[in-house]
């Protein structure tokens, strides 16, 4: 079996036994800055656009929803079940589909949705990225099928950046089997290296701050 | 240096647009890289890599030890992993799921360990249809290609080239526009991956803590390879290893940079198992495939263990002198540039190509820009030594085989070996005393005189065999 030979060769080749334990890996680095809230959505604000995506500053919840039915006029929408969206009433809007649990009827939506809403766990402020994590909340493709993405956050979630996401969730795997970062609109330049946007996920991706 | 490769090197150099597209496609990276690893934007980026160095380093020196981390922890939520020594073991494997699960259509993200054991080859020759869905990938296996660079396969070609093959191979009408092409193969993959019943993906790190898979990208092809169809199979080399999620703080900010100059791909994906409990989509089986495929070969030598520390960001290519004229192509196997050259003839012998390891100026920028520190110069001299060492090997064998062809046309020829034995005999001591004893006296120095102290051949018939035979 290549299993028991594989690691056999590994051992032989590296002089250990079987079960042998090992020294401690390096401390892991992590180091998280102290950075105030307002300078964190500055930062995000100006990472996200430098990739071409939209920001909006929301107020209120009110002022989020308002935003969103703007920005989804005359246009289909799923919004995942992220209770932070029937708060701020997105999920109840016009045009909005929400409250899907069942995987084929979602997938069906997300493919021909031209809008999907979701809000994130976290989102960080060097890099721009949302932090989506799989749930009864956030399914993956709500973020991934349709051609545009708009993430409702509330700003108490913006962390520093990934040593910060790493000290708040150490093993991803503990919460869900999937956590995605997504940091600025789907990309390619695989042709000529010619930058074009929306290749496989949503060319067009929306972040709202809401606080 | 073999005949082929000179000549795809020469063909290379002759070919002026490629040239142009080479250089200007690594420039870009190359500056990009540059500006997000200034001591201005990046100041701890020495300590990043000094640490990325040591993580490795700890990981591949206990790599059994992590190994059996990793399955146990993709085991405990639901994942399976398996071993395969081979190409053969890991098509074997996948071929075996999907007969079972009356799969008929994969769906493919970029994954240079799928391309080192041509996955979609031995996957269509048993009757599968596996789409590569990355768009330098798509294209390249329309053109049945290899990719050209580790992050940018289709580099080599052209907008022109790409209307072409589509046209050719997909039955549009004729599009140069570079969006239009790009939307044309979203929509005909976008089909592909809804109906797809398996995604297979490599890896770019594989975490042990966790049992989980990372992968970077930026179409978002990945994601779709790895959350849409039922079945998520992952193939990596197992070198791919690293202890603890929080490792990747670390990591992460060093790939992104070093590959293409961002300070994260569009989409990082951290996946552990298939879909919980709860959790609405997502797949239901998740299969970690660990391949060796060479690698274990080159973990006993200390000075060159160290190859296996590569995360594949391809700063090396583009800083290479050698591989910005060369190209990709002109690399004997699917790994191009300096890590492609220390690590061909390790995975596949010396011999494989053994003018790879000179075709280097050994100017050292693919050290300076290695995120994870490994010393490809000082490793590139290592595999000069033994590529020597292994033609003196030949040459002795060369003699060997001289002297024992000599011996056998002798042995077919009875007339001349009558004639050598009487020529022999001839030379023997007339005393009848040993011919070996009687070997002149400088001769018989040192370790010499004592080997033949003990040795002699006994003194010479009056008549051979053959003469005794004929007078019977």
């Amino acid at each position: 079996m290549s299993r028991d030979n594989i690691l056999h060769r590994i051992r032989t080749a590296l002089g250990r036994s079987a079960g042998q334990a090992v020294a401690d890996p390096p401390p892991a680095r992590i180091r998280v800055p102290d950075v105030d809230m307002e300078k964190r959505i500055a930062s995000m604000f100006a990472a996200i656009e430098a990739l071409a995506g939209k920001t909006h500053r929301a107020a209120t919840p009110a002022d989020a929803r308002a935003f969103v039915a703007a920005a989804i006029e005359g246009k289909s929408a799923v919004a995942s079940n992220a209770p932070f969206l029937v708060e701020c009433g997105i999920a109840s809007l016009p045009g909005v589909r929400s409250g899907i649990t069942d995987r084929e009827e979602l997938r069906g939506l997300c493919a021909t949705a031209d809008v999907g809403i979701t809000s994130a766990d976290y989102a960080l402020a060097d890099t721009g990225s949302l932090v989506m994590i799989a749930s009864t909340n956030e399914a993956r493709l709500v973020s991934l099928l349709p051609p545009a993405h708009i993430a409702v956050v509330p700003r108490a979630r913006i962390l520093t950046g990934l040593d910060e996401l790493f000290s708040v969730v150490p093993n991803p795997a503990d919460v869900a089997s999937s956590m995605v970062l997504i940091t600025g609109p789907s990309r390619t330049a695989d042709i000529e290296q010619i930058l074009v946007r929306g290749v496989h996920g949503p060319g067009q991706i929306t972040v709202v701050v809401v606080g | 240096m073999s005949v082929e490769f000179d000549r795809k090197i020469h063909n290379t150099l002759a070919d002026a647009n490629l040239q142009l597209a080479i250089y200007t496609a690594t420039a870009r990276l190359k500056d990009k890289r540059a500006e997000t690893v200034a001591p201005d934007a990046l100041p701890d980026y020495q300590e990043l890599r000094t640490q990325a160095n040591a993580v490795k380093k700890h990981t591949i020196e206990n790599l059994d030890y992590y190994l059996e981390e990793f399955e146990r922890n993709v085991e405990a939520h639901g994942g399976k992993v398996v071993y395969a020594k081979d190409g053969t073991e890991v098509a074997d494997f996948v071929l075996g799921l999907a007969k079972d699960r009356g799969a008929r259509l994969i769906v493919k993200s970029k994954s240079m360990t799928t391309e080192e054991v041509d996955l979609n080859e031995r996957l269509e020759h048993h009757g599968l249809e596996s789409v590569e869905t990355d768009l330098g990938e798509y294209i390249i296996q329309l053109a049945h290609e290899r990719p050209y660079h580790i992050v940018a396969p289709a580099l080599h070609l052209t907008r022109y080239d790409v209307a072409d093959l589509f046209t050719k191979r997909l039955n549009v009408p004729r599009e140069t526009v570079i969006e239009k092409q790009t939307a044309i193969a979203r929509k005909v993959l976008r089909q592909k991956f809804l109906a797809a019943d398996i995604g297979i993906s490599g890896a770019n790190f594989l975490v042990a803590g966790s049992g989980a898979v990372v992968l970077v990208e930026n179409e978002g092809n990945i994601r779709l390879t790895t959350s849409a169809p039922k079945i998520h199979i992952a193939i990596a080399g197992i070198e791919k290893m690293i202890p603890r999620a929080q490792d990747l703080a670390v990591f992460l900010k060093l790939l992104g940079r070093s590959g293409t100059g961002q300070l994260l791909t569009v989409y990082t994906s951290f996946l552990s198992g298939p879909r919980r409990g709860g959790e609405i989509d997502g797949p239901d089986e998740f299969y970690v495939v660990l391949l060796d495929n060479g690698r274990t070969r080159l973990l006993p030598d200390r000075g060159k263990r160290q190859s296996l520390y590569c995360i594949r960001c391809g700063a090396c290519l583009n800083a290479c002198p050698v591989y910005r004229k060369i190209g990709g192509h002109s690399f004997p196997w699917v790994y191009s540039g300096p890590i492609g050259a220390i690590i061909t003839p390790q995975f596949m012998g010396v011999s494989h190509e053994p003018g790879l390891p000179f075709a280097s100026s050994l100017c050292g920028a693919c050290a300076e820009v290695c995120p994870v520190k490994i010393d490809i110069p000082k490793v590139l001299l290592e595999l000069r030594s033994d590529v020597k060492k292994a033609e003196v090997r030949e040459k002795r064998n060369r003699l060997e085989k001289l002297a024992f062809r000599a011996f056998a046309w002798l042995m077919t020829h009875p007339r001349l070996y009558e004639m050598a034995g009487k020529l022999a005999a001839s030379a023997a001591p007339p005393d009848g005393s040993g011919w070996i004893k009687s070997v002149p006296a400088p001769m018989n120095i040192g370790p010499l005189r004592a080997w033949l102290s003990q040795r002699d051949l006994p003194p010479a018939p009056a008549r051979s065999f053959r003469e005794m035979w004929r007078r019977r």
